[in-house]
């Protein structure tokens, strides 16, 4: 009974002495915080003071006065500072998404021709790979943008793609959908059999829980998809034009035109994560047993449903949560934009910095656009990595 | 009765479909019509892509002679890269100094094999990498007995290594401890860890190196400057330190609660059963990934360019816009994109070896 007491005492008072030792650490550090922030904070307004550098954010508002050449947004270098950030930020965005795209293409295609069984195309995609990875990002955009570029004909000799698709030093040129009066019905028509197409789709679902009975839901969707809206366009008497960019003087005028720099950057960083990401599916097909596959093919599924309903889900799980980093990653390569002159969010501040010197403020604007984009990323991906976790029955 | 007994007839051979190169053929390059149409895809673009690049990188590339004989040929201008070796090493090291850099890479290499072969215990590790990074800085900076030499001065593949060799060096250890903050019983320790960790991964590099050359100055007593190496160089430290922070959490996160039980039942203290128990396998398993970090940061640091440095990348790319070479953009970047390769890759392959032998275990 007496040593019981004893323990009971030894053990209060250990925690208890934890619980002070905890106490005190943490309010050493947290004096050890404030006085650190209050000294940056003291040098920091020395140092701006003496500059003579103003603070806050009322500079969004002046006037911003330089130009960009690549705008979502109508700008001219009469807009405020604000307005050029804005323009910075969705010139990041709108790159960021196109790169996911074009760089999850390209990571698939890589990542399953690696593991295709046709010993050429895999060794192929894996010098790709091994290529891509191993070299900086930002000596693969500088080579894009300052060797295969630069070196292609000039506007009057540029290669004409497919008509009215030119490319040249200059950039890319498109011509242009310009869309006329009726339109609006074609796109109604498509919004119509989206719809169409997610109920068809939950009708199969429960068709087949019912019966057993698989419908071919890619099949009607596809149909459903392309079909209405081309029945639609025919219908409302193909209106549609099209705007070709044609040569006058020393440039093209008219149509859809990616300047180098854009073009430099996507494909930069498309091709170097994509590297990544195919390693990731690689690793994520590898990753299914033999024994699944090999029993899918003994129940008698069809090849296609092997790989839809056992091989891909189970790599996805696999695929998913490192893909995530890698989209995250991919944001915030498109910084790099810097180093050849394309106005993201990055770039556009650094000129502000250059103008202003209220470093501070920008610095917090590209945190806070980064931080939020990343989220974004990861909320999204998070949901779909849920869908395809292992559900613990 | 004659004695019957069966005598088998010989195995006749297999179809000559069945074996040898035939077989290995059809299996790995025309198992269906689609594996066929993408071999000869692939044959196609190989033959399309050799005889340029052969003829461009060797045929009828210049190996020497000055710019006007490589403007006259067709193919790459390697004698440029001959004749800017000097510049592509060291940048702009006083060329009569250059013996500091080269026992600096010599010291780097020894130090570098030492540690792979894994035949001097960590405590000894730990020391020669603490040295390295000590004698090196003193052999680039001068003093003590040496020529001083600015760090304006400092550049090329030199500046490159030094700057991710420092700091992967020095974030190793901070990243560790920020790892045991994050996980830290103490709650406000954690909560300033979380933030540090998370704030540094949300945003860029580029960013950060902006912080560092343009924030730093700002935070610092007035009077007191740093060279723009050094802001940098302090921006990369941080930067990796969060993303090492993270690594070594994965590892921490996979050592069995047991070995923590284990440790307190002994009667460790929690500092010992962290430093003596805990850290060495959560190390021991995440030394892969950790290699996966070094190689990042050596491509990373390419993006001191940015901020103005003339690191292996900015030198090459300064080097193509110099008058007397002007316009090899293609030979200099081709350069530097080989070296960082046979760097990255061959890290890579270490860091795969690693894997195997943990595997193995």
């Amino acid at each position: 009974m007496q040593l019981l007491e004893k323990i009971k005492f030894l053990n209060h008072r250990s925690l208890l002495r934890g619980r002070v030792y905890s106490f005190v650490i943490q309010f050493l550090f947290m004096a050890l915080v404030v006085w650190a922030v209050y000294a940056l904070m003291i040098s920091t307004q020395a140092n701006l003071e003496a500059r003579g550098v103003d603070s806050g954010f009322d500079f969004l508002d002046q006037r911003a006065g330089f130009p960009i050449s690549v705008s979502l947004i109508e700008y001219t270098p009469d807009d405020s500072y604000g307005r050029a950030f804005l323009v910075g930020a969705l010139n990041t965005i709108y790159t960021a998404i196109i790169c996911i795209i074009l760089a999850t293409i390209i990571g698939v295609m890589m990542g399953v021709a690696q593991v295709s069984g046709n010993m050429l195309v895999a060794k192929l995609a894996e010098i790709y790979v091994e290529i891509m990875r191993n070299i900086p990002v930002l000596l693969t955009l500088l080579f894009i943008y300052g060797v295969v570029l630069a070196r292609l004909p000039g506007v009057r000799n540029a290669i004409e793609l497919f008509p009215g698709g030119y490319l040249s030093q200059r950039g890319i040129y498109f011509p242009q959908p310009v869309p006329l009066s009726g339109f609006g019905f074609v796109i109604a028509s498509l919004i119509a059999a989206i719809i169409l197409s997610i109920f068809f789709q939950r009708w199969a679902r429960k068709k087949q829980r019912a019966t057993g009975y698989d419908s071919p839901v890619i099949r009607v969707n596809l149909a459903l998809l392309i079909g209405l809206p081309t029945v639609a366009y025919l219908i409302a008497g193909q209106p549609l034009d099209w705007d070709v960019p044609t040569l006058q003087g020393f440039n093209f005028q008219g149509g859809l035109t990616l300047k180098p720099e854009f073009v430099a950057l996507v494909v930069g960083l498309s091709l170097y994560r994509g590297a990544f990401i195919a390693e990731n599916v690689r690793a994520g097909i590898m990753a299914v047993s033999k024994g699944q596959i090999e029993a899918a093919h003994a129940l008698g599924l069809e090849p296609g449903k092997v790989i839809s309903r056992v091989t891909l889900p189970q790599a996805l799980r696999v695929i998913i949560p490192a893909t995530t980093n890698d989209y995250a990653s991919l944001v915030k390569d498109s910084s790099l934009a810097i180093a050849i002159g394309f106005a993201d969010i990055v770039s556009v501040g650094g000129t502000m910095i250059g103008q202003n010197g209220q470093a501070l403020e920008v610095i917090a604007i590209w945190m806070a656009v980064y931080l939020t984009i990343n989220l974004i990323v990861s909320v999204a991906m998070n949901a779909a990595n849920r869908k395809y976790q292992i559900v613990e029955r | 009765m004659a004695n019957l007994v069966f005598i088998p007839a010989p195995d006749l051979p297999p179809p000559p479909g069945q074996v040898g190169i035939i077989r290995w053929l059809k299996l790995n390059f025309f198992k269906d019509t689609f594996s066929s149409v993408l071999t000869l895809l692939g044959l196609y673009f190989i033959f399309w892509i050799t005889g340029p690049l052969l003829s461009w990188f060797i045929l009828d590339a210049v190996y020497a002679g000055d710019s006007a004989a490589c403007n006259a040929a067709e193919g790459a201008c390697w004698s440029f890269i001959r004749a800017q070796i000097k510049l592509f090493l060291f940048g702009l090291f006083p060329r009569d100094l250059l013996w500091r850099p080269i026992l600096a890479a010599a010291l780097l290499a020894i130090t570098f094999a030492l540690t792979a072969t894994r035949i001097i215990p960590v405590l000894a590790m730990v020391l020669c990498w603490t040295a390295l990074v000590l004698i090196s800085y003193w052999l680039f900076a001068g003093g003590f007995g040496l020529q001083s030499v600015p760090t304006t001065k400092w550049g090329g593949l030199m500046l490159t290594l030094m700057l991710s060799v420092i700091g992967i060096v020095t974030s190793i250890p901070l990243g560790i401890l920020l790892a045991l903050g994050r996980r830290s019983k103490i709650g406000l320790i954690s909560f300033l860890s979380v933030v540090f960790i998370e704030s540094i991964r949300g945003i860029p590099l580029v960013t950060i190196l902006f912080m560092a050359t343009i924030l730093l100055p700002l935070f610092m007593a007035q009077g007191a400057d740093l060279s723009t190496v050094f802001r940098v160089q302090i921006g990369i430290i941080l930067f990796s330190t969060a993303y090492i922070a993270e690594v070594v959490r994965g590892g921490l996160q996979g050592i069995d609660s047991g070995q923590q039980e284990a440790a307190d039942a002994l009667g460790l203290s929690g500092w010992k059963s962290t430093a003596l128990i805990i850290l060495p396998q959560a190390l021991a398993n995440v030394l892969s990934p950790l290699i996966g970090r070094c190689i990042a940061l050596l491509k990373d640091t390419a993006l001191v360019i940015v901020v103005g440095l003339l690191d292996f990348l900015g030198i090459a790319k300064a080097a193509a816009q110099s008058a007397l070479w002007l316009g090899f953009e293609a030979e200099a970047f081709i350069f530097c994109a080989a070296i960082y390769w046979v760097l990255c890759f061959g890290l890579s392959r270490y860091g795969r070896s690693l894997e195997q032998i943990g595997a193995a275990k």
